[in-house]
């Protein structure tokens, strides 16, 4: 679903994150008044212009007065929230999700067209994750490189949904989407046929310009070689959902 | 950490493509420095053919991917107070890791029977026996400081180094990451 429309008439709340006092929009998430007001928070899922998806659960928070952690994303700002947003046990549990998720497929950075230009390994080093603690999956996923101009590499996907939003709420074309359950999950294309055979797929390439990951990216590029650009995507969103 | 003058280091190259030795010694000129403040007592730069019972640091290049790989990491973590994993194939399994796609015969087939032309045979005498799967180090022995990168730059290694002669604790995730 496309983020609704901001309502013309909302009120004003004030709550607390990492005790400083702030006031936003009651239709406002805490993703968002953070990144309004430079709290880092960090996400993999989430991206300015998609909908929400509150898949990666990197940017959980803590609420006083709640035992369980709230996704940032999707959770909407009330009156006298106080929010800590880098607690230890934040902490703790963000570096495991990262670790969680270069266990599960084989992100091997050193052969990766994205590398130095992936926010998973951003996300790594920003969490201090040196190490993977538990062991690796050593699965194996296939390779699509049936589209003329991009590639698709399950094992750097990390089921963020971006091309999956982009593609249905930005270009309309929806012709990502994903399938399976569990570890089996991965994003298709069309009704899971090669990505050069779609009939529905404009080669636009949003897809693979807001993936975060080296799992979607154009043919021809080398290690280190691919390098994303997102700017386009809150000028596109804001003009569609002005319409 | 040893209280005499100098403290002792020992390296070794398990499963990887020496990439990291090589960073090692792109320190270049800090090279003298540091042997003011280390013995290297074991490694593949000198020539000393065994490891000394007390090692001060042990560093360990690339993965666990042979019999003899985890001989030497099992020595080394008996042997060294310190163990550091250096590299992403000490640290995540890395290149040498992506043979556990497939069965370790087929693997073996393909690079001595299958794409030779003159003699396809798979050795056996003078090798180790290849393991089924590819491990980083601390798959198999406990690691105390883990330095990512493909390879770590020289500037890494000499913060790490710098670190343990100093007898801090170092945080190399502020200076590399997987891939770097």
């Amino acid at each position: 679903m496309p983020p609704p429309a901001k309502q013309p008439n909302v009120r004003v709340v004030t709550l607390t994150i990492d005790g400083r006092d702030l006031s936003a929009r009651e239709d406002e998430t805490i993703i968002e008044v953070c990144r309004e007001n430079q709290i880092p928070i960090p996400s993999l899922c989430y991206l300015e212009g998609l909908s929400v998806w509150g898949a990666c659960r990197l940017c959980l928070v803590e609420l006083a007065g709640q035992g369980r952690l709230l996704a940032a994303c999707s959770t909407r700002v009330t009156e006298g929230m106080q929010i800590q947003t880098n607690t230890e046990k934040l902490q703790r549990y963000r570096r495991t999700i990262v670790e969680l998720l270069f266990a599960e497929r084989n992100h091997v950075c050193s052969v990766c067209v994205s590398n130095g230009h992936c926010e998973l390994q951003y996300m790594a080093q920003k969490c201090g994750v040196d190490h993977v603690r538990v062991p690796y999956r050593q699965a194996s996923y296939p390779v699509d490189s049936s589209h003329e101009m991009f590639r698709l590499d399950h094992d750097r996907c990390i089921l963020c949904t971006r091309c999956v939003r982009v593609c249905d709420e930005i270009e309309g074309a929806h012709t990502w989407d994903v399938m399976g359950r569990g570890t089996e999950c991965r994003v298709i294309t069309d009704m899971a046929q090669p990505w050069g055979e779609s009939d529905t797929c404009t080669s636009c390439g949003k897809c693979v310009q807001v993936c975060p990951t080296g799992a979607l990216v154009k043919q021809g590029t080398s290690v280190g070689e691919m390098v994303k650009d997102q700017h386009f995507l809150p000028i596109l969103a804001r003009r569609r959902h002005a319409q | 950490m040893s209280t005499s003058p100098k403290i002792t280091v020992a390296t070794t190259w398990l499963d990887g493509c020496s990439g990291c030795h090589m960073s090692f010694l792109d320190m270049d000129e800090r090279l003298i420095e540091l042997v003011q403040q280390v013995d290297i007592v074991y490694s593949p730069l000198v020539d000393t053919k065994t490891l000394p019972d007390h090692v001060d640091v042990g560093i360990l290049e690339g993965s666990i991917s042979s019999e003899d790989d985890l001989e030497k990491a099992h020595a080394f973590r008996k042997h060294c107070k310190i163990l550091v994993s250096l590299g992403d194939c000490a640290v995540n399994g890395n290149v040498p890791a992506m043979r556990n796609h497939f069965k370790l015969a087929d693997v073996v087939n393909h690079a001595y029977r299958d794409t030779v032309a003159v003699q396809p045979q798979t050795p056996t005498r003078g090798v180790p026996a290849l393991l089924s799967v590819v491990k980083p180090i601390h798959g198999v022995v406990g690691v105390d400081v883990f330095v990512p990168g493909c390879p770590p730059s020289a500037d890494a290694i000499w913060y790490v180094l710098s670190e343990l002669i100093a007898g801090r604790t170092p945080d190399p995730s502020s200076v590399t990451r997987f891939g770097a």
